[in-house]
């Protein structure tokens, strides 16, 4: 549902369906509504026949690669002579993106039934929740929820009587977005810098102290919940028509629309059903500029662009964007989009790990001269400049977050030149716009 | 030694102690635990000194300069005293356009810090801007000390300050 608002017809509420409802927080509470159902479930099936559930009902990761999970279970190795481990990534950071943070704080339990679903199908004894530092409130739901599930046989030696040991242990970050990137959530938990790895070797081969490792995003993990409860055909006919793209997808709205809230919708549903109906629409007296559809690290998306687009993995990039984790960010034209463009470069440049030099100096220097093309000194072939520093930084480093930053800036300018072109000719100033 | 080696108190003792050697069955290695380490530290004192960073190294088997190289890393650990109440303002693009710069405006005016990452003279507050804190629907989302909230304008700055002496 559309927390902090009422569900909205177009909604499908599976994953949150609970949210703001505090007292399907507890153990019993989460019990009551079917909770844990689905792991008692899994936990009377061999692990690869969880695998094969999941994989028949064509989730995808939902942290932004969309990667097929039971796929990716599938890579760990059946002989698990090395301890398995499972990492759930709930170091949400992608500005646009709030999802996860809502299945933290009011259904912890969806999470840790989830995590222990995952543990058994990958041969893993023992997950890390990687909670990002500045949650601070879901840490403490999601701590106490990890004490009442070991209370109650969900978590520890022998699961609900299964024999099978799963323990939990909740890993706090300590602000850094590149944490949320596998490779640097597996130095961070190791207690180093968060400094992304080369792959391969990939975590199912080298992961966590060199062991099997399957990362998996919170709300990934929800899902696989209610796929082991009620079946994977019935989550694979949640479909609207593209059955490569099956399911729900909880869709963070924010920026300029009337109702910013977490969407969860089928996949398929029209981008427009959910600014426009589920979200309210823009503000009196305003329209809508443009949109960036799956956190910000995926291409901007013109109010043209999104007729006609569908909600899933393969709609998006049709209309030359991609769903990511799906923080959609609205921007009515009251916005700047050279200052948000800057605003978000400088995002990327704060956030670098400073590893590849691409990235250490690309983001920095895309900051520099947007800022100077913003404060009046920009110079003719800055444009140019920027599109040439953006093509060195895609594709060239170790990790994505290089070519999210350009994703953005490159997009930008093809789609609102006019803007920047403004600048330059010093026709525009900063003073002039309202954000 | 120097004075300060003199005056530091260890963290890890007692109570102190007794914490880190709870970490140590939920990891396969010592230094794995130096994340949730460096966060006793400072819950107990409010910031990472050099004397803790060398503590911190003696507990896990690790170096000081190690432990220093992560510490920087992490933007949450302070490598200096903070104010007693640590305002951290969302100001990343998703609430960039929904007004957070007025609120940080707000909050510089209202304690008294001046800039940002600057303590106020009464010791009392330090602001700083703070990348995305995920909670893009409810901009501007403010976070003090561990207090996460939502929806701050600049008209509820002054009220919600004073719920911080």
């Amino acid at each position: 549902m559309g927390f902090p608002h009422p569900s909205h017809a177009k909604e499908t509420p599976v994953i949150s369906r609970y949210f703001g409802d505090a007292s399907a927080r507890t153990f019993d509470g989460w019990t009551k509504r079917g909770g844990y159902e689905g792991l008692r479930k899994a936990l009377g099936m061999t692990r690869e026949q969880v695998v094969e559930e999941v994989k028949a009902s064509g989730l995808r990761g939902r942290g932004g690669a969309g990667f097929p999970t039971g796929l990716k279970w599938s890579f760990m190795p059946k002989d698990v002579t090395k301890p398995h481990y499972l990492v759930c990534n709930a170091d949400e950071s992608e500005p646009g993106t709030f999802k996860d943070r809502e299945i933290l704080r009011w259904t912890p339990h969806q999470l840790l039934e989830g995590c222990a679903i995952g543990a058994h199908a990958i041969g893993a004894e023992r997950i890390y929740i990687y909670v990002r530092g500045e949650f601070t409130v879901e840490h403490k739901i999601l701590t106490a929820a990890v004490e009442e599930a070991y209370k109650n046989g969900a978590l520890g030696e022998d699961v609900f009587g299964s024999g099978r040991r799963i323990d939990v242990v909740v890993h706090r970050g300590a602000g850094a977005y590149i944490c949320g990137e596998e490779t640097a959530m597996m130095n961070s938990i190791e207690g180093k810098r968060g400094n992304p790895r080369i792959k391969p070797p990939f975590p199912a081969v080298a992961g966590l102290w060199a062991s099997p490792t399957t990362i998996n995003n919170v709300e990934t993990l929800a899902a696989a919940v209610h796929i082991l409860q009620r079946g994977a055909t019935w989550y694979k006919g949640l479909c609207l028509g593209n059955p490569k793209s099956t399911g729900t997808k909880l869709i963070s709205v924010c920026g300029h629309v009337q109702r910013p809230g977490n969407y969860e919708i089928t996949m398929g549903t029209p981008m427009t059903d959910l600014i426009f109906e589920m979200a309210g629409g823009m503000r009196p007296g305003r329209t809508l500029k443009a949109v960036i559809p799956g956190g910000s690290s995926v291409p901007i998306m013109t109010a043209e662009e999104i007729q006609g687009c569908q909600m899933d993995y393969e709609g998006i990039v049709a209309k030359g964007s991609m769903l990511g984790s799906g923080g959609m960010i609205v921007m009515d034209d009251s916005t700047d989009i050279v200052y948000q463009v800057m605003r978000l470069a400088k995002f990327y440049a704060h956030e670098s790990c400073a590893q590849c030099t691409q990235c250490r100096e690309g983001t920095a220097w895309t900051t520099r001269i947007l800022e100077r093309i913003l404060a009046g000194h920009g110079k003719p072939e800055d444009l140019e400049l920027l599109l040439d520093l953006a093509d060195n930084m895609t594709g060239k480093t170790i990790c994505v977050l290089s070519d999210s930053c350009a994703a953005p800036v490159v997009s930008a300018i093809k789609k609102f030149r006019g803007e920047f072109e403004a600048y330059l000719s010093r026709s525009r100033q900063r003073s002039m716009v309202t954000a | 030694m120097s004075a300060t080696d003199i005056a530091y108190r260890p963290v890890f003792v007692g109570d102190g102690k007794a914490k880190l050697e709870a970490l140590f069955p939920k990891y396969p290695t010592r230094m794995s635990c130096l994340l949730p380490a460096l966060w006793l530290v400072q819950e107990a004192r409010g910031w990472i000194s050099e004397p803790a960073i060398a503590e911190v190294a003696g507990v896990l088997e690790l170096t000081p300069a190690y432990v220093k190289g992560v510490v920087t890393f992490y933007t949450m650990y302070h490598t200096h005293p903070v104010g007693r109440h640590f305002i951290q303002v969302c100001t990343t693009s998703p609430c960039n356009i929904c007004g957070a710069e007025d609120v940080v405006k707000a909050f510089l005016q209202h304690t008294g810090c001046g800039e940002l990452g600057n303590t106020s003279p009464d010791g009392r507050f330090t602001i700083i801007e703070v990348e995305c804190l995920g909670a893009c629907g409810f901009a501007t989302p403010v976070l003090i000390n561990d207090d996460f909230i939502e929806g701050v304008t600049p008209e509820r700055v002054a009220g919600i300050l004073q719920g911080y002496k």
